[in-house]
């Protein structure tokens, strides 16, 4: 057998296997919680009657014993059917495509840019080594990896909304309007803050692994010939430094779509942007059990996927298995 | 005036140890060479007695952590690590060691053609000029340093010091062993060539019979210093006019040599 093919064999494996634990473990946190579903999905309203407990309790399946709940979901789950959420009344799945475009335009772009900021601090960062410039990216770098992301979104919040009054607070269509008449200059107006928010957090992590990569390079033999041949610095930065070192920095970046999606609920949140993490959290708040399940194993595939292709560039990156395109 | 001259040169490396003890290493001690225009300095001595760290000082291209002392002038002018940026790559090319000197990740005609001067057709052009020049096919520059064979090697770094209009001074680290001998004599013709017209050469050499065939002077290295410095002619047959005694054993532990002898 080749070996692609037992990678790709053992990658599904591994990926179903995760999405089981992860939404096994999701679906018995959330049943433990006191949340009371019914409840939550009416708006906890006074005048619900026992009778009509019991019948939408029976419409969603929440009168059976738990793990046939889960069995029913798994089942379900399976032949594509992701169920209906209780608090939008709508399939889950219709609840995720609407969801996702936000989400995806946030964190996409949040991740393209701290990439490029990333790997431009981690550069300059490199080249002047044990230099004025190096402490400073460095000891920001530090910081911002101490920092907890909603904390960094509070004082985004307040400086740029609440001081500086630039961008509009939360919700990323203006109250009173339909989605479809938001324009899109309108809507990227609500993506700045939580993307900058977001955008901020990815950079510390590539900016130190490309100051470590970049390092190497710059000590390799090859770029003291770069040196000897009369490169100066930006010389060697487009010519060897870009090449060798960008492919460590993007594998590195896509290991990081799992704090990605974790930032972007809680940039969600504090911006009150309206993409999966939002729901996902409101989900979770009023237990709607299947909306909390589908998220949560659409966010285990994207995490995953981000790994793989990370597993991918690093085995393209080995000398043993190198070979490059001609 | 000498184009280059090196005056007791010392490379010192502050290092660290176990336990973070910190001591300093010394492989040069006190070198000192010399080079005319349009002469060939030929550098032999073991493996080990300093002939690539000296390259390294005058290129201005040691680790951070060397420290240098003694004195070195280009045309003259003292030069340090600053002071050597103007001349690199210009009036000063450096042929180096080995095919680690090479960008692992770019294809060499696209190496060879850095620094060349022009429009990109014309780079182009020199290039594959060059490459036609010392018997590199068309296609070898589409390969990776990785995928050359030593002597392929030697000949895309040959190819790279012959670039700069304004080169009065070549120091070529071995740029001999692993070719075979119809690029071997390309190479050794080619470095003749440009010395005689006016550009000084530095020959760092284990291949002291090959060296003989262009050099006009011999300098003998040992453990970082310089024992011996000679006309090239000293060297006949049973070493008689050497009075150096390590370059007479050096001359005689040729392998070459005791061939020669056997005949
Ligand atoms: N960065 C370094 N730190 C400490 N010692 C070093 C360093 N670089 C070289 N040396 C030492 O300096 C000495 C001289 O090295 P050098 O490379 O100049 O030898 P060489 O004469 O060029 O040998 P060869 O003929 O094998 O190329 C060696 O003993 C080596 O161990
Ligand atoms: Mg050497």
């Amino acid at each position: 057998m080749n070996k692609t093919f037992v990678f790709i064999v053992n990658k599904i494996l591994r990926c179903l296997l995760l999405l089981f634990g992860v939404s096994l473990l999701a679906f018995t946190l959330l049943k433990l919680s006191p949340v009371d579903p019914v409840l939550a999905s009416v708006n906890y309203d006074p005048n619900l009657t026992v009778e009509q407990y019991e019948r939408i309790a029976e419409y969603y399946g929440l009168n059976k014993p738990e793990p046939v709940q889960y069995l029913s979901w798994l089942r379900n789950f399976l032949s594509g059917d992701m169920g209906m959420s209780l608090l939008h009344r709508e399939p889950v799945a219709d609840v995720i495509r609407q969801k996702a475009w936000a989400s995806a335009a946030l964190m996409g772009f949040s991740w393209v840019v701290s990439g490029l900021l990333g790997f431009l601090l981690g550069s300059v960062a490199a080249f002047r080594r044990g230099r004025l410039w190096d402490g400073i990216i460095k000891w920001l770098s530090y910081l911002q990896v101490t920092v907890p992301t909603f904390w960094i979104g509070l004082i985004f919040l307040l400086f740029f909304s609440v001081y500086l009054g630039w961008f509009p607070i939360g919700i990323s269509v203006p109250i009173g309007r339909l989605v479809s008449d938001t324009s899109l200059i309108e809507r990227f107006h609500h993506l700045v803050l939580p993307a900058l928010t977001l955008s901020l957090l990815g950079i510390a992590n590539v900016t130190l692994h490309t100051r470590e990569k970049m390092i190497d390079v710059l000590n390799s033999e090859y770029v003291l010939f770069a040196k000897a041949r009369g490169e100066s610095d930006f010389q060697i930065f487009i010519n060897h430094g870009i090449r060798n070192a960008v492919v460590p920095a993007i594998t590195i970046h896509f290991t990081y779509f799992g704090e990605l999606f974790g930032g972007s609920v809680l940039a969600e949140e504090v911006f009150s942007y309206p993409g999966l993490g939002a729901t996902l959290t409101e989900a979770g708040l009023k237990g709607d059990t299947p909306l909390l399940l589908g998220i949560t194993v659409i966010a285990a595939i994207f995490v995953f996927l981000g790994n793989t292709i990370a597993d991918i560039l690093n085995g393209l990156l080995n000398p043993a298995l190198r070979s490059y395109p001609s | 005036m000498p184009l280059l001259q090196v005056n007791n040169l010392s490379v010192s490396f502050d290092q660290y140890g176990r336990g973070l003890e910190r001591f300093v290493t010394t492989p040069i001690r006190s070198l000192s060479i010399e080079i005319g225009k349009g002469e060939i300095l030929a550098v032999v001595g073991a493996s080990g007695s300093g002939k690539s760290l000296l390259a390294h000082a005058i290129m201005g291209i040691l680790p951070a952590n060397a420290i240098v002392g003694g004195e070195i002038k280009f045309k003259g002018n003292l030069i340090d690590e600053r002071s050597i940026k103007k001349y690199r790559g210009k009036q000063i090319a450096f042929i180096p060691q080995s095919v680690n000197y090479l960008d692992p990740s770019m294809k060499v005609k696209n190496q060879v053609r850095i620094g060349l001067p022009g429009i990109k057709s014309e780079r182009i052009e020199k290039q594959e000029h060059l490459f036609e020049k010392f018997g590199l096919k068309k296609s070898d520059g589409d390969l990776y340093p990785f995928e050359l064979s030593g002597g392929m090697m030697r000949r895309v770094l040959f190819t790279t010091s012959m670039i700069s209009p304004d080169t009065e001074l070549v120091i070529a680290d071995e740029p001999t062993p692993g070719i075979h001998r119809s690029a071997l004599d390309l190479v050794l013709n080619q470095l003749k060539t440009i010395a005689d017209s006016g550009i000084g050469v530095m020959l760092i050499t284990h291949d002291i019979i090959s060296a003989l065939k262009i050099a006009d002077r011999v300098s003998v290295f040992k453990d970082g210093c310089t024992v011996d410095d000679i006309p090239a002619s000293f060297f006949s047959a049973d070493g008689e006019s050497l009075e150096n005694e390590y370059t007479r054993m050096l001359w005689k532990s040729l392998p070459e040599h005791s061939f020669m002898e056997a005949i």
